[in-house]
This record gives C-alpha cells, sequence and structure tokens, in this order.
C-alpha cells in the first residue's frame, strides 16, 4: 500500500537504531514521552524497547481519548441511552469502558439501550434522517484530529435543519494536556520522572500544525519532533530528539512533512471554532481537572449540545483505588507496576481505561510487550500472566 | 483514535465527496475539510473524512532522509 509499506521497511529501522545506538551519550540516559497513544501502539507493536539503547527509553503519555475519557461521562452516556427515546451513536473504542458501576454500553446495548457503532459522524447524520422519530445524539471523543469531523457533522445538521440530531461533546485539546504533564509535580520537581523531549502526535499536527508547540518547547526547554505513525517515521523522529539533545537544541522539529505543515489544516481550524469553544475546565482521567482543556458547543448551539437538550448529569467518578492507570497515563508507572495488570485486568476484561483501548499503553503491553517482561523476569508471573 | 490511512481519490462526487479506495476497497468520503481535490491524491481519511492531503514531493524527501540516516548522515 503506497505511503504505507515504504515507511516499514524493517532493514531501514534497524539501521537506524543502530544510528541511535551511536550517536547517544553512553554517559546519559534519554527518556522521550510519545503523547500519542498511536505513537504508543506502533512502539510496542514493533519493538522499540528492544530495538533501542538501555540509555534511550520511551515514556507513555496520555494521547489515548478512550483512556483520558473520565468514568464519569461514560456513566451520563449509558443513562442517556437507556432512556427509551434516544439512540446513542459512538465510535467502537467506546463500547467497552466500564463506568462506575460496571455498566458498558455493550451491557447497557445488551439490557436493550439503542446503542449504535458507527464509524463516522456521516454515519450518524445518516440515522438521524433516516429516522426522525428517534432523538439520535452523537457521543463525541477525541483530540483535534476527530473534532473537525464533528464540527462539519453539526454544521450539516443545522443545514438540514436536522431537529433530531445532538452531540454529546467530550472533545479535548492536546496543548492543555502536555502543559500539565510538564508543570506536574512529577515532572518538574527534581529526582521525579524525567522527560527529555517530546515526540508529537501525528494527525493532531496536521490538524493544528506544529506552532503549538512552539511555546513548550522554548518555555520548558524540550525538544519536540511530530512524526507520522509508522515504525521508520518514529525511530527517524528519536533519532532526531537525541540529536537535538546532544546539540543542546530544543526546537519544535516536524518529521511528518508529508501530512504536516506548520500551521495545520487552517480550514478545518476554522470550522471547529465556528462551532465549539473552550471549556473553562475538563476533567480527565488520571490527570483530573485541567484548564481549558476540553471543548464545548457554543451557546449559540444550545439547541444540539445533547448536555443542555437532555439535562445531562455527569459526576466525577473514582476509579478502582488498586488500577494505576493515572499514573500510567502521567508516564510516573508502567503497565507492569500495576498489581491489576495480567491478573483480573486483561483486554478481555479490563478495569481500567489504558486496557481498555487498544491504543492504550497496557493493552499495547498485554499485546507486544508482557513476553518481552517475562523473558527478562522469569520469576515475574503476576505481573505478565 | 487519531489513527488514519492514507487513500488514494479515484473519483470526486459532488457536494464536497469523494470515492477513495485502499488496496481494493473502495469507500465514499468527505472531503470538505481540504480544498482542490483531484483523482490521483492522497489524502488521510480519519472517521470518513479526508484530513489533509500527502504531498507526494515531502514522502519522497522524507524516504531520502532516512536513508541517509541509516547510512550514518545527519538528517
Amino acid at each position: 500500500m503506497k505511503y504505507i509499506d515504504e515507511y516499514r521497511n524493517g532493514t531501514l529501522v534497524r539501521d537506524i537504531a543502530r544510528q541511535i545506538a551511536s550517536t547517544a551519550d553512553p554517559a546519559r540516559s534519554y527518556h522521550f514521552m510519545e503523547f500519542c497513544g498511536g505513537h504508543t501502539h506502533v512502539i510496542s507493536r514493533y519493538g522499540f524497547e528492544d530495538l533501542l539503547p538501555d540509555n534511550v527509553r520511551m515514556v507513555h503519555g496520555p494521547g489515548c481519548p478512550v483512556c483520558v475519557l473520565p468514568i464519569g461521562r461514560i456513566g451520563a452516556a449509558i443513562a442517556l441511552a437507556m432512556r427509551p427515546e434516544i439512540t446513542l451513536c459512538t465510535y467502537g473504542d467506546l463500547m467497552r469502558v466500564r463506568d462506575r458501576n460496571g455498566w458498558s454500553l455493550l451491557k447497557a446495548k445488551a439490557a436493550g439501550a439503542d446503542i449504535r457503532m458507527v464509524y463516522s459522524t456521516l454515519d450518524a447524520l445518516r440515522i438521524a434522517e433516516a429516522e426522525p422519530q428517534r432523538e439520535v445524539v452523537f457521543f463525541a471523543i477525541g483530540f483535534e484530529t476527530t473534532t473537525p469531523p464533528t464540527a462539519l457533522a453539526l454544521k450539516t445538521a443545522i443545514a438540514r435543519n436536522l431537529g433530531n440530531f445532538s452531540i454529546f461533546c467530550n472533545h479535548v485539546v492536546t496543548p492543555a494536556a502536555i502543559h500539565n504533564i510538564l508543570e506536574s509535580p512529577d515532572v518538574s520537581k527534581p529526582g521525579t520522572i524525567k522527560i527529555d523531549g517530546f515526540i508529537g502526535p501525528a494527525h493532531v499536527s496536521a490538524v493544528i500544525g506544529t506552532k503549538p508547540y512552539e511555546f513548550f518547547a522554548e518555555k520548558f526547554r524540550k525538544p519536540v519532533v511530530v512524526a507520522g505513525f509508522e515504525p521508520l517515521d518514529v525511530i527517524q523522529a528519536v533519532l532526531m530528539l537525541v540529536r537535538q539533545i546532544n546539540d543542546g537544541r530544543h526546537v519544535v522539529e516536524n518529521q511528518y512533512i508529508r501530512a504536516v505543515t506548520r500551521l495545520g489544516n487552517v480550514k478545518a481550524q476554522a470550522e471547529v471554532a465556528n462551532f465549539f469553544e473552550l471549556r473553562e475546565s475538563f476533567e480527565w482521567r488520571g490527570l483530573g481537572e485541567l484548564p481549558l482543556s476540553g471543548l464545548r458547543l457554543r451557546p449559540q448551539y444550545a439547541a444540539y449540545d445533547a448536555e443542555k437538550r437532555f439535562s445531562m448529569m455527569t459526576f466525577t467518578a473514582e476509579d478502582n483505588p488498586a488500577c494505576e492507570c493515572g499514573a500510567i497515563l502521567r508516564g510516573v508507572k508502567k503497565p507492569a507496576d500495576c498489581k491489576l495488570f495480567g491478573t483480573v485486568c486483561t483486554p478481555d476484561t479490563p478495569m481500567g481505561s489504558c486496557m481498555v483501548s487498544s491504543e492504550g499503553a497496557c493493552a499495547a503491553h498485554w499485546t507486544y510487550g508482557r513476553f518481552r517482561t517475562k523473558a527478562r523476569q522469569p520469576d515475574a508471573g503476576r505481573a505478565v500472566a | 483514535m487519531c489513527l488514519a490511512i492514507p487513500v488514494e481519490v479515484r473519483e470526486v462526487l459532488p457536494d464536497e465527496m469523494a470515492r477513495v479506495t485502499l488496496d481494493g476497497v473502495s469507500k465514499i468520503i468527505s472531503t470538505a475539510l481540504i480544498d482542490d481535490v483531484r483523482p490521483g491524491d492522497y489524502v488521510i481519511l480519519h472517521v470518513g473524512y479526508a484530513l489533509t492531503k500527502i504531498n507526494p514531493e515531502e514522502a519522497e524527501r522524507t524516504l531520502a532522509l532516512i536513508q541517509e540516516a541509516a547510512m550514518g548522515h545527519a538528517t
């Protein structure tokens, strides 16, 4: 497949890994956070932990929308879906996330709720048009990549006067999360978690461009390399970060030049700005309330805002106290550090969000990484199951 | 969630839609977020919408830079 296969050349990946090993200063260590769950998946799937030298380590970040969605919002969506007049349309990623009562959208669907998995907001619009007697609510989640399609759905619903279509908006923004990580005590205090640089998200950056990261690179003196989602993209980005550190530089570099520009997709940004505004704060699972980190519909579109239209109640709900998803999302702990990992928490029975989404750090480690852990620590049966 | 795939535009359709193909699989998608779409263009497809066009020159340049990096040249 064009633009995919050529970026998966294993020989080249190994060659660049060798260049990283020879470029990295053996007297120091390098810790790079891949913000995006897509990168987490690639790093686990292609065995980067073994490819990279021991002094170049990757730290998983919170860039997985399913992982950071607080379970109170899931509970609110389930409660809404249980109402007889409601048809809840959702991306498949959300179906198995449990609320505080152990319910999921999948369980609610089995109990009779009209919940439909859709590939696109276009499908949700089609359902609303085809079934005017139903109240069709689109469960919108995701970072800046997924927000423009929601904005266009709203635009289309307004243009077609679809009075039975509304949006439960849970969209979040990337810069606020990066800012939170860099200012958190975990990272900012000496002697705690070390992050020397960031791999910036691929498709979020296709929308917002590389410009928003310039502030972080400058203020926190951390290099950022925006990278594509193929293994050659990621390994090249790691090499670029190592070189920046060695040279004492901290700038934003763009590895994904085939799809990302400095200013991003201005048309998509304008569509989002037309329909959405920043919330004063929004709760992130594992990170807590983050200021100016989430979006809501602008007041003039209240008729299409499911939270207002159906007086939805959202509440803060605690995670299972034994679940380490919060610390894992902040890069403070690794999946195998959680005592639930591989015991009661597996992809079949996920306790925490990092195991529910295939892009979550725990699911990625379960699928691709735990065998390596087992090989290294034969007595660590508890953690690797 | 933010995963997206490069697909080839085969036919530009009315109402800012297009028919695209990936490895023989054909799909109708929205091109409302991008301008000046033509058959033969490759676009990044995410949840039914083209997010951006792939720049073929930059794609080639990336591969050239990767080749250089693999041989130990600074990129």
